[in-house]
């Protein structure tokens, strides 16, 4: 008896009362304007205020401690004079060009070897993904060591094999240190690529490439035909996402080079920072930041609207 | 336990308009049946009364309460999705205890439902497991009981069945008849499958580009279509159809067609006369043709040729090339034809349809 | 699955993914080796004839003691792991609540809302940490941890808000429409309904973004000045740089003790990262 006046009392009326909270939240539009608001809140303040007082600096001749005034396009029409700018620019398109056409190969080639059946493949991904997740600062010591032109295990190495006669001055050669740093671009790389790819190529019915070798496709002629273009999409998106990252890279040139030896590595970003917190010139460094935007936004135009074609088919 | 009343419903999505102004009564512990192609409204409609779909115009009543602007949660109602949308992390127990969790009941009360609803149901064994645990039929089955626990006003059911095997399908079909007659709940039920419609249904709906055709028992779609669609749509295997001409000739009206050529009884002549010289299209039940013998006159009967026979075993369907028309007669398993043989049909001259050329409806 | 003689074996596959695996790898081994070298060995030349790389026969922890006695370096372990955690719960929260909008809800502008996430998840620290520098000192947070807590999810929201989009979007719609009409407010249905589902997304997301900001430096290069504020990796760059000295067996020491957190958490879930990878590239 008792457990059932429980039960009346509890017994549920069609209608119950809601707070106003609760009205106003089961308004979809409310509710997605309340979700929203904590992102757009950070992201404006931290986002969008920083690209708009980065443009106003650019346009002014700001310096440390010192508000500085408008100044117009100055800036900018300084840059194009400038011949460490030019060489930043020049050294960033190798860098990004060079970096991407090797990771992508390696990367691939990784990828289609995880791809196969063999003892030992998780723990083998597992590993092969280290470069990509230990901090790149950190990983890059490692190699900043391994360069040291007296103590350098790769020299030593390269000469027991019997290809160098004399020590390389991997580091502080202007002509070596792009290279040095475009190796360790692509070795941080490769892995991201391959794990992705690998992804890609997963998602790739294995029975599409048993029907091509039943038509009789030799296995080349299997991953230009059959692989390949159902991978196509997925390698799109992993180069524009590593291009972004690539062209406004920073930490690894600076932990290796800092930009030099005479400014055979500088780059966008490093030079920005140079200028920008090196020297306090916080107009010049901003407009040298800036100047990488039309670049990443071509970019990140391209990667749209290749989304949206994949989106429409 | 309520009534349900649709009035002048109509939505309107990105230019489609998808249901345009349904009127409907669903009277207390009424099972309605909502049938048509896909694309014809139903889902929407449904999804308009449990609140998950804005109403662009007209008004739906719960319990004589106009509930447009109520939220699904205070509607008290419980709905079973096609995909049964179990919770993947809650186990049985949970999944049917959430709604009365949700609505604030005490933990002995919920304990109860959930155990009786169970037992109802037939799985009070899989209480403590996953829902990735059950088979087909058991996920249906939770999904079931979810909607039982809740005591809400009315039922609705999206195409619940529809993911099942056939067997299955059968199964639960009759069981949530069962459960409907032991609980009486107002139900509304979706589905594009006639048989499920005909067999559930207290009545059933047919709809047809977010329009209604026709609200009828079973029997009375079945019998008195108002328009072709619904003719064709109610029933297994499809009435046939051919466009026929009304003549007159020795003082009687036929219905004319390459191969057709049918005295039509007093009882249709008298409503087909204003049809006289026009074309109107015949409808015939598989199941009202047969094979004829000597006794049937030539006037109530055609020939045909046999193109494919299909043995069902209960019966034959023979598809039959009937001058430029092909039809389905559904004749007796005793019946020995071979392909191309040239059969004569008979038929009943009380079970033909008629449609308006036009406007397809009802003549 | 492929056919063919043993020794094709060897050459297209074992090898070269032998090579890959050496390659990849050696950096690491060449950090262990380094931090437990003695100085003597360390600062030999590879010219001279008792070069021994890859080992040493008189292993020490002098380099690791230097770096916990004589550093500042479990201080600096500390901050980042303060940082790295409070980035990730507000970025998580921030990206669990717009993900949920922009991949569940209709409201005006939600597309034009999506790509604009899409492309701030595209823009690189580096375009911006100038201003951002000047904005942080006018907020009076530079030289403080709230610097980079406050900073990081501006790469940080955008990348779980698109991670998570995936997730939500691959939750059938039913699961939630079922929870409102079963009597839960739409608060509610996300809350106890889509979020428990998208777990091993937001798991996902989580310690990828606690990745980013353990690895994340030129924000801490540039906001942080003093030693006793900074973070690993700018520690370590900072601290054990002095001048042209470079401390190296500390240096590969702090590099390796600074890396284990990571390592750590990957090691445990390895398949989130791999899933964390896919869905972010994902269209």
């Amino acid at each position: 008896m008792a457990a059932e006046s429980v039960v009346a009392a509890k017994s549920y009326t069609a209608a119950p009362r809601r707070g106003a909270v609760t009205r106003v939240l089961e308004n979809e539009r409310w509710f997605a304007f309340f979700l929203l608001l904590p992102t757009a809140v950070l992201l404006g303040l931290f986002m969008a205020y920083p690209f708009i007082k980065g443009v106003m600096l650019a346009l002014s001749d700001a310096k440390v401690g010192v508000p500085g005034s408008f100044v117009g396009l100055q800036n900018f029409t300084a840059l194009l004079n400038d011949s460490i700018f030019r060489t930043a620019v020049w050294n960033t398109i190798v860098y990004t060009a060079v970096t991407t056409v090797f990771k992508l190969a390696l990367g691939l080639w990784l990828a289609l070897l995880l791809n196969r059946h063999f003892r030992g493949k998780a723990v083998t991904r597992a590993f092969v993904l280290l470069p990509f997740i230990i901090p790149t600062v950190l990983s890059t010591f490692a190699w900043k060591w391994m360069f040291d032109p007296t103590f350098s295990v790769i020299n030593w190495t390269l000469f027991h094999l019997g290809i160098i006669r004399t020590r390389i001055n991997w580091l502080s050669d202007p002509g070596l240190a792009l290279i040095s740093v475009i190796i360790v671009n692509i070795w941080r790389g490769v892995p991201f690529y391959a794990i992705s790819l690998l992804a890609g190529l997963q998602t790739v019915n294995p029975e599409l490439a048993e029907a091509a070798a039943i038509d009789g496709a030799r296995p080349w002629q299997r991953f230009r035909y059959i692989t390949w273009p159902l991978l196509l999409p997925v390698t799109m998106v992993v180069v524009l996402f590593s291009v972004i990252q690539t062209f406004a890279d920073f930490q690894l040139v600076y932990v290796l080079t800092g930009g030099g030896p005479a400014n055979a590595t500088q780059l966008f970003a490093t030079y920005a920072y140079q200028i920008g917190v090196g020297t306090g010139l916080l107009g010049q460094g901003a407009a040298i930041s800036l100047a990488m935007f039309p670049v990443l936004l071509v970019v990140v135009v391209v990667q749209l609207l290749y989304i949206r074609r994949v989106e429409i088919h | 336990m309520a009534r349900v009343i649709i009035r002048s419903l109509n939505k309107k999505f990105d230019g489609v308009h998808a249901v345009k102004d349904v009127n409907l009564e669903i009277h207390d512990k009424e099972f309605v049946v909502l049938v048509g192609p896909s694309g014809c409204g139903k889902t929407t409609t449904l999804r308009m009364v449990a609140g998950l779909e804005s109403i662009t115009s007209g008004e739906i009543l719960i319990g004589d309460r106009v509930v447009n602007e109520l939220p699904p949660m205070d509607r008290d109602i419980a709905m079973v999705f096609q995909n049964y949308a179990l919770y993947p992390h809650m186990s049985v127990y949970d999944n049917m205890a959430f709604g009365l969790k949700m609505r604030g009941f005490d933990r002995i009360e919920i304990a109860n439902r959930v155990q009786v609803a169970a037992e109802i149901l037939g799985i009070q064994e899989q209480l403590q497991r996953k829902p990735r645990q059950l088979s087909g039929g058991q996920r249906q089955r939770v999904a079931l009981g979810r909607a039982i626990v809740r005591h809400p006003q009315v039922f609705l059911f999206d195409e619940p069945l529809s993911n099942l095997d056939a067997k299955l399908r059968i199964q639960m079909r009759v069981e949530i008849k069962k459960i409907h007659v032991r609980l009486g709940t107002t139900a509304i039920y979706v589905t594009h499958d006639q048989v499920e419609a005909m067999t559930l249904g207290d009545r059933v709906v047919v709809m047809k580009d977010g329009v209604v055709q026709q609200v009828g028992e079973p029997l009375e779609l079945y019998n008195e279509p108002a328009n072709r669609f619904v003719a064709g749509f109610i029933g297994s295997p499809a009435m046939n159809f051919a466009t026929v001409e009304v003549a007159n000739a020795d003082g009687a009206l036929w219905a004319r067609h390459e191969g057709i050529r049918i005295k039509l009884p007093a009882r249709i002549a008298d409503r087909l006369r204003r049809y006289l010289g026009e074309k109107v299209t015949l409808g015939i039940r598989p199941e009202d043709l047969r094979v004829a013998s000597s006794s049937d006159t030539a006037d109530l009967s055609f020939d045909s040729v046999v193109e494919v026979i299909e043995k069902l075993g209960s019966e034959i369907l023979l598809d039959v090339k009937v001058g430029p028309n092909t039809m389905v007669a559904a004749v007796e398993p005793t019946v020995k034809a071979k392909i191309h043989d040239r059969l004569r049909l008979a038929l009943d001259p009380d079970r033909l349809y008629f449609f308006d050329g036009t406007s397809q409806a009802a003549i | 699955m492929i056919e063919g003689a043993r020794w094709r074996r060897w050459v297209f596959f074992n090898l070269p993914l032998a090579l890959f695996v050496i390659g990849l790898l050696f950096p690491f081994y060449w950090m262990m080796v380094t931090t437990v070298r003695p100085d003597a060995e360390l600062y030999r030349p590879w010219m001279a004839p008792n070069y021994t790389p890859f080992w040493t026969l008189h292993p020490t922890l002098d380099h690791i003691r230097y770096l916990l006695d004589e550093t500042l370096f479990s201080r600096w372990m500390l901050n980042t792991f303060f940082i790295s955690v409070l980035a990730t719960a507000i970025s998580l929260f921030c990206g669990l609540l717009a993900g949920y909008a922009l991949s569940r809800l209709k409201f005006p502008f939600a597309g034009s809302l999506g790509t604009g996430i899409f492309i701030t998840y595209l823009v690189p620290q580096t375009l911006l940490f100038i201003p951002l520098a000047d904005i942080i000192r006018n907020f009076r947070l530079g030289d403080t941890p709230w610097a980079l807590i406050l900073t990081y999810p501006t790469f940080l929201i955008p990348f779980c808000t698109w991670l998570l989009m995936g997730y939500f979007k691959a939750i059938p719609r039913e699961l939630e429409e079922c929870a409102r009409i079963d009597g839960a407010t739409r608060w509610q249905a996300m809350v106890y309904i889509v979020f428990p589902v998208a777990v091993p997304g937001i798991l996902s997301a989580g310690i990828f973004a606690f990745t980013l900001s353990w690895n994340e430096f030129i924000y801490a290069l540039v906001f942080l000045s003093s030693p006793e504020e900074k973070t690993v990796s700018v520690g370590i760059t900072s601290e054990l740089v002095r001048g042209d000295v470079f401390y190296w067996g500390s240096l590969m020491a702090g590099a390796l003790l600074g890396s284990v957190p990571v390592a750590l958490i990957y090691s445990l879930f390895v398949e989130y990262y791999v899933a964390g990878i896919t869905g972010s590239i994902k269209g």
